[in-house]
């Protein structure tokens, strides 16, 4: 009973996490950049929701779109002026400034809306579901399909759109898609837009589980996303679902049955035995340096 | 343009010597007055906190200069923002000093307060911080406070629970990596399994960890616990109450004064999750007793709110300071001034409405805890 239940909340923990994991893996495997300021993409998405649900009173319906669309813009721009100056730098500098851009975004949160936690408004409301004594919370029921039938529409679009081989081609090789007639640029923009529409649904449902939302809300759920990512394997679409999943039940039946402070060291623990054992994480692909 | 500038500066600097004559000028005519000089964050994330001891304080101050003064004394209150900042509350101090404060409330915030007993052990003021909870607020022999000090609250807790029976078997929810709850934690075990209470279970969480709490209280659940302990902050209270609901946990959830606060953290929304929550506070606002019907009315009736915890204990403060002055028998600043306050301090016993106080020479104040309860979100005092 004890261990259905840790193992459903984990559940509930590791989709949120999957939903996360999705748009940095997204990221990373067509830009081939770490994107740390992705979580706090998230906690902006989960503001923006705020402002147009509660101050503005907007309907739930008009909320997402909106929030989607300022996001992606968002992301655009942050893409254009922070990375896009930089493709040509090496690795290092892209992800020193992406932690820039994350502390930039957490500043600028805490200068608009103060440290104070906001309650965020119930935009989703889904009853839950009781199995005997068993409460799962209908915000897990709704995270978790919606991160599956994310992951399913992000395989499918990478694999089968035009768009999508386009982003295949630049990860695969920068120059040589570009002499294809491939607007690498562009591409990269989309990648970032879509990424970002990954967070406004990660910070909605972050939002709807845990009811309160403060300018640092992104930063631990975006390292555990990360480290999620590369559990799966990064870059691996279905890597970053089966890796949020898998962490989310390995820290609660870890703060269940071995120590609740030490999980997040249990986490890691495990992440680099499952490195030391196959270092392209659990599903990704190992790729071939050309020299 | 450099000339224009310069007779801009020559004005501002004129008025400022003027501005400066005339205050010095005013504190000579009235020297009959004892400036009280409180620091505390009036702007910023804990304003509240600030404002409501800023707020309590200058009521009693009013009504004991309506009443008269105190041995020919009247008591002007100074007041300065620190936003619960140790080093501006250093600064904050300084000013005061200048502005010629005679009797310090230290600070609103444990941290600014304990930073300030520094510069108040050099000067020598009596300080009695009115909620500066922290063990160090009192390390020095002139530093007193009206609050409990932070350990205290556990054992205090233990009691309560105990001798109310509120609950039989208690489940603990605390912060490992926050000294104020490990202390609060640290002296309600003593005390609970010096008194009898059974713990069944004490689950631990850290600052990384502290916005999921599922796993801890589907421990508590499993353990059949009928009252759980916070000894936190609203925030983390907040999401505990939040989650807790959705497992459907019927527990009395009981906080001290970090509890305090928790009405405004859950938000509109959530308002009904805190029904019955209990927290320990020697302060209640519903209270009969007539001291404390009179403060809260002229709260009310000045700021058009109810009156907290903070309030209490800076209006507590302000009257405690008048009478350990009638105990020292003080009619003129001079010589021996902080040294008869300081000393007459142990000597006192007030009965304000955060409850009837003595001191003990470290600065700790002895006073009965009382528990409060939220019924349709109001504190009401428990029966």
């Amino acid at each position: 009973m004890d261990f259905l239940s840790t193992l459903i909340s984990g559940l509930s923990l590791g989709s949120i996490y999957a939903l996360i994991a999705l748009g940095y893996t997204m990221v990373y495997g067509i830009a081939k950049m770490l994107n740390f300021a992705h979580g706090d993409i998230i906690m902006v998405a989960a503001f923006t929701v705020y402002v147009f649900a509660t101050v503005l009173k907007l309907p739930a319906a008009a909320t997402i779109p909106l929030a989607v669309l300022f996001c992606m813009l968002l992301g655009v721009t942050i893409e254009r002026i922070a990375y896009k100056p930089l493709r040509k730098a090496p690795p290092l500098s892209v992800l020193i400034t992406a932690i820039g851009v994350s502390y930039f975004l957490q500043n600028l949160a805490l200068l608009i809306f103060g440290s104070n936690q906001k309650s965020f408004p119930k935009i989703i409301n889904i009853p839950a579901l009781k199995l005997g004594q068993l409460t799962i919370k209908g915000e897990s029921i709704a995270t978790l399909s919606v991160s599956i039938v994310i992951m399913l529409a992000l395989t499918l679009f990478i694999s089968r759109s035009k768009m999508g081989k386009a982003m295949r081609a630049v990860s695969e090789d920068k120059e040589a898609a570009e002499l294809m007639g491939i607007n690498v640029n562009q591409t990269i923009s989309v990648t970032f837009a879509i990424g970002s529409a990954l967070a406004v649904a990660a910070g909605v449902f972050y939002g709807a589980t845990y009811n309160f939302i403060g300018p640092y809300t992104g930063s631990m759920p975006g390292i555990k996303a990360f480290v999620a990512a590369v559990f799966g394997g990064i870059g691996s679409i279905p890597g970053a679902m089966l890796g949020g999943i898998l962490l989310g039940v390995i820290e609660n039946l870890s703060k269940a049955y071995i120590s609740t402070e030490l999980s997040d060291a249990i986490v890691f623990a495990v992440l680099i035995i499952i490195l030391y054992v196959k270092p392209t994480g659990l599903l990704g692909r190992k790729t071939n340096e050309k020299v | 343009m450099k000339k224009f500038i310069a007779v801009l500066l020559v004005c501002l600097l004129s008025v400022s010597v003027f501005g400066c004559g005339g205050g010095s000028g005013k504190g000579d005519d009235d020297a009959a007055v004892i400036k009280i000089g409180g620091i505390g964050p009036l702007t910023g994330d804990y304003a509240t906190y600030g404002v409501s001891v800023k707020n309590g304080a200058q009521i009693a101050v009013d009504e004991i200069n309506e009443a008269g003064g105190v041995n020919g004394f009247k008591f002007e209150l100074l007041f300065e923002d620190d936003q619960a900042d140790p080093e501006k509350a250093v600064n904050a101090y300084a000013k005061l000093i200048d502005d010629g404060m005679n009797v310090s409330l230290g600070c609103v915030t444990s941290g600014a307060c304990v930073a300030v007993t520094e510069e108040i052990k050099k000067d020598g003021l009596l300080m009695l911080t009115p909620s500066g909870s922290q063990l160090e607020c009192t390390q020095y022999d002139n530093c007193f406070r009206v609050c409990f000090q932070d350990p205290d609250q556990g054992k205090y807790s233990a009691d309560f629970i105990k001798e109310k029976a509120v609950g039989t078997k208690v489940a603990i929810i605390y912060d490992k990596s926050n000294p104020y709850s490990v202390g609060i934690y640290d002296s309600f075990i003593a005390e609970a399994e010096a008194v009898g209470l059974e713990v069944v279970t004490a689950q631990a969480f850290t600052d990384q960890s502290n916005t999921d709490f599922s796993v801890q209280l589907q421990a508590v659940k499993g353990s059949g616990a009928d009252l759980l302990f916070l000894p936190i902050y609203a925030q983390e209270a907040a999401y505990i109450l939040t989650q807790a609901d959705a497992i459907d946990l019927d527990v009395i959830f009981f906080g001290v004064d970090g509890m305090d606060g928790i009405l405004e953290k859950i938000g509109e929304d959530n308002i009904a999750l805190t029904e019955g929550v209990m927290l320990l506070t020697p302060f209640a606002a519903d209270s009969q007793d007539e001291k404390v019907v009179n403060f809260v009315t002229k709260y009310k009736a000045a700021y058009n709110m109810t009156p907290d915890q903070f309030a209490a204990d800076g209006y507590d403060a302000i009257y405690i300071i008048k009478a350990a002055i009638e105990q020292a028998g003080i009619t003129e600043i001079g010589d021996g001034f902080n040294e008869a306050l300081v000393a007459a301090m142990v000597q006192i016993t007030v009965d304000g409405v955060t409850g009837s106080m003595q001191w003990t020479a470290d600065g700790e104040p002895a006073k009965n805890a009382t528990a409060v309860v939220i019924k349709d979100g109001v504190y009401v005092a428990f029966e």
